[in-house]
């Protein structure tokens, strides 16, 4: 992997400070990812394929009346999947020209680990078929929060302002966004939801001014802001809980209703999973568009990204450096407070305490997964909740080797470990936004 | 620090001179803005408790009373506090390094169930506590180590960001535990004799001498942390190692140009900051409960981190600040009790206590307090790179 031309300075910072700071090692990393598949192909080949079942099974793609049916014998799939492996580790180790190709290959790869995953827990279980329409869906809307929340970082991080209190403010729009659903709207009343949605999104706003005032006016360390935001935001929503949702008597309630397209969601296979589902999650979609579209193609959106490379630059072409940073991270705490609606308003109606459960910090690093940019952040979004997904339809198909059932936790655990092995693995260094954490005094 | 030259004397006698002649004459001039913040924090709270409409005096006066009231309670703030300078030192410390160790949570768990196991290997009961005791701390060390070691590795040799490997190992960390403990079939570590899900007690030798019997009890645990934070702060003021650690902290190409291998101070770091972490849970272990239940260590670790930030990443000022930490959640129930007022006021006082020390220029602003050129932690400021 050859850094791109708009890279090169970076570069030569690289080769002439950091030195030792670079991952130091004798292979490329490249090569590296190679072998890694070269030695899962020659396991599954040799290991895998001569021990697991050859009964049919297959994976279904539709609703279940009639389903679309995949039919495989595993031995075929584990035996197929094990060669690609190996002769990705081949490419791997070609001149540096064939780099496109052994780039290709590998993300061939890694994409065929999905099916593998599938197929072996499926070989491995006693269950005919899984339903991988279903999968999709669960994946696209457990990745809902986790986008919104690396919208959230993207807009304050490419400002040059570290966010790591987006789970606090998510968890304080869940927390006063519900408050208001069941003091206002007893909890059911559709106006109100609208109402209370809007209220968390302001809510979300308003943490993050707290956040834009104490790194940006005070200049604190914005890590410590952070973990301030996320600190009040656990005592305010848990005191609110207990002293006003509780009491009203409304801790359930209905959540967003479920709206689906007329005639898109009718097209076989994708229909039911893209063009059918909850309001929020579209506006999950919208959200990423708008992020890239705004980021990457409006004059305020180069100025955000000014702003997080070289503030002092911006300001000399006249950008006025504290109110861009202001608006980006108070737009950035709106969108925290749409993923806030989410999780007490549609994915359930109610407010637990500490109900976001580290979604933003899972979120924080599928930014930085996507390397700070929206399409990426949006693909380590959907990474993570296609791995917690896939968890939960392990868990639930009982897997075993031999007598050893495979524990839940293990796939509990599992969009976790994706994540650790992603980062380390495939990705290399992340370049952050150049001035991001620096506090900016303007010149006189 | 105060020049009696350069600012003019206020007349004796009157409230400022008082006020300054108290805080010259006890030098406690770089405590003020912590004292302060906590009162302002105390005020925040205060608004809000009358909010609900219930009297903020006697909210606040059974909750004092919850945490000093009497010798019980007192012993019980500070076993509360035990397990934080254990959190918060493992924070501090790679702090210093310019690391940001969110899993402190995770190095706790792992590092809490390694002493558990080893607690519960048959020598431990033949041998004196003198050996037991130092073994299982180790083996709580041991256990972090590992855990914390890590991130550090994949910082070092890929590049790979320790906040999001630090929040993936506390997840997995987790679960791992959870089985553990849980696992019937095959049993692991689970007592099947025990109601709830936990493991078998270690050994009696291996206990903690208990201090005092509070809620929760008071064990020579304390002293171990206590100690721990004399050791770290002697470490990083005087020792090469120490220097080092400040310096890749500090400036990691200064760090590299002066020959310190960064990445070998990163893993160590890492590694080390979990060791604390794990040692805090072998204590915890060992002294109260003498099983391991993964509940007991939520929130602990990311406790940790405020009380960290609180101190400075000093860490000896890390002892006081776990007390301030531990102090308040335990005399939180009684304010429950007595005033009807949520526990979770608490934890807003605790953000706005942390709020107002980083923020001190409002504290600064609102009681008149002139600047003093104490030391900031910068090291994690600048960035996800660190560098």
């Amino acid at each position: 992997m050859t850094a791109p031309g708009g890279r090169l300075p970076r570069r030569l910072i690289t080769d002439l400070g950091e030195g030792d700071l670079a991952p130091s090692r004798r292979f490329a990393r490249r090569q590296i990812v190679g072998i890694i598949f070269g030695l899962v192909g020659i396991a599954l080949i040799a290991a895998v394929a001569p021990n697991i079942t050859s009964d049919n099974r297959s994976f279904a793609f539709e609703p279940p009346p009639d389903p679309l049916r995949f039919e495989f014998v595993p031995t075929t799939l584990v035996t197929v999947i094990g060669v690609v492996y190996l002769v990705c580790a081949v490419l791997s180790f070609l001149p540096e020209r064939f780099d496109r190709l052994a780039l290709s290959a590998q993300i061939l790869s890694a994409g065929l680990a999905i099916p593998l995953i599938l197929g072996v827990s499926l070989a491995l279980s006693s269950a005919p078929e899984t339903n991988v329409t279903n999968l999709l869906d669960e994946s696209l809307v457990l990745a809902t929060p986790i986008a919104l929340g690396a919208m959230t970082g993207l807009w304050c991080e490419r400002s040059g302002i570290i966010n790591i209190g987006i789970e606090g403010m998510m968890l304080a729009s869940a927390g006063v966004g519900y408050m208001t659903y069941a003091v206002l709207g007893s909890a059911s009343s559709t106006g109100w939801l609208w109402v209370s949605i809007l209220i968390a999104i302001v809510t979300g706003g308003l943490m993050a001014s707290l956040h834009a005032v104490l790194s940006i006016r005070y200049q604190i360390n914005q890590i410590v802001s952070g973990v301030v935001i996320n600190l009040f935001a656990l005592g305010l929503t848990g005191f609110l809980r207990s002293e006003v949702i509780v009491p009203s008597g409304h801790s359930k309630g209905t959540p967003t209703p479920e709206i689906s397209i007329p005639l898109l969601k009718d097209i076989p296979i994708l229909g039911e999973t893209l063009f059918a589902g909850k309001p929020l999650h579209y506006l999950m979609y919208v959200v990423v568009f708008l992020t890239w579209l705004v980021m990457y193609r409006s004059a305020w959106g180069l100025r955000v990204r000014s702003c997080g490379e070289n503030p002092h630059a911006a300001e000399t072409l006249g950008i006025n450096v504290i109110t861009i940073r202001y608006q980006a991270v108070i737009l950035g705490g709106f969108i925290a407070g749409l993923a806030g609606a989410w999780f007490s308003m549609e994915s359930q109606s109610g407010f637990e305490d500490n109900m976001t459960n580290a979604a933003g910090f899972i979120a924080l690093a599928a930014m930085i997964f996507g390397k700070w940019t929206p399409w990426g952040a949006f693909g380590g979004a959907l990474l993570f909740g296609f791995a917690r997904a896939l968890g939960s339809r392990l868990q639930f198909l009982s897997v075993e080797v031999g007598d050893f059932g495979i524990p839940s936790e293990f796939f509990q655990s599992l969009p976790f470990l994706v994540t650790l092995v992603v980062v380390a693995g495939a990705l290399g260094r992340a370049v952050a936004p150049a001035a991001e954490g620096q506090p900016f005094t303007p010149s006189k | 620090m105060t020049d009696p030259v350069d600012s003019p004397r206020r007349p004796e006698g009157s409230m400022e001179g008082l006020r300054r002649r108290v805080i010259e004459g006890w030098s406690l001039q770089p405590l003020l803005v912590p004292i302060y913040a906590i009162i302002l924090s105390f005020i925040v709270g205060g608004v809000l408790i009358a909010i609900i409409g219930i009297n903020p005096f006697e909210a606040y006066w059974a909750l004092i009373r919850g945490m000093f009231g009497s010798w019980d309670r007192i012993a019980g703030s500070i076993a509360r506090s035990v397990p934080f300078i254990g959190s918060a030192l493992a924070l501090a410390f790679a702090f210093r390094a310019g690391l940001f160790n969110i899993g402190a949570e995770g190095q706790l768990l792992v590092g809490g169930i390694t002493a558990a196991w080893v607690g519960t290997w048959a020598f431990m009961a033949d041998v004196p506590g003198i050996v037991a005791v130092p073994v299982i701390i180790l083996a709580g060390a041991a256990g972090g180590f590992f855990w914390g070691g890590i991130p550090g590795v994949l910082r070092a040799r890929t590049g790979a960001h320790e906040v999001i490997s630090t929040i993936m190992l506390n997840s997995i960390a987790l679960f791992m535990v959870r089985w553990i403990v849980n696992s019937r079939d095959p049993v692991i570590l689970r007592d099947l004799d025990a109601s709830v899900p936990r493991t078998t007690a270690i050994a009696d030798s291996a206990r903690l001498p208990e201090l005092a019997d509070s809620q929760p009890n008071l064990h020579a645990g304390l002293f171990v942390m206590i100690g721990l934070c004399i050791v770290v702060a002697f470490v990083l003021r005087r020792t090469t190692f120490g220097f080092e650690t400040i310096t890749v902290g500090t400036n990691p190409h200064a760090a590299h140009y002066a020959g310190i291998s960064v990445n070998r101070i990163i893993i160590l770091a890492m590694a080390l900051s979990g060791s604390f972490a794990g040692v805090a849970a072998a204590s915890e272990v060992a002294g109260t409960n003498s099983f391991f239940q993964p509940g007991t260590f939520a929130f602990i670790g990311f406790d940790g981190i405020a009380i960290a930030l609180l101190a400075r990443a000093n860490p000896i000022a890390i002892i006081p600040a776990s007390f301030l930490w531990g102090a308040l959640l335990s005399g939180a129930p009684l304010m429950q009790a007595e005033a009807g007022v949520s526990i979770d006021v608490v934890r807003i006082i605790q953000s706005m206590v942390l709020l107002f020390v980083a923020a001190d220029a409002i504290v600064r602003y609102l009681f008149r307090i002139r600047a003093e050129g104490g030391h900031h932690i910068e090291a994690a400021a600048t960035g996800w790179v660190g560098s």
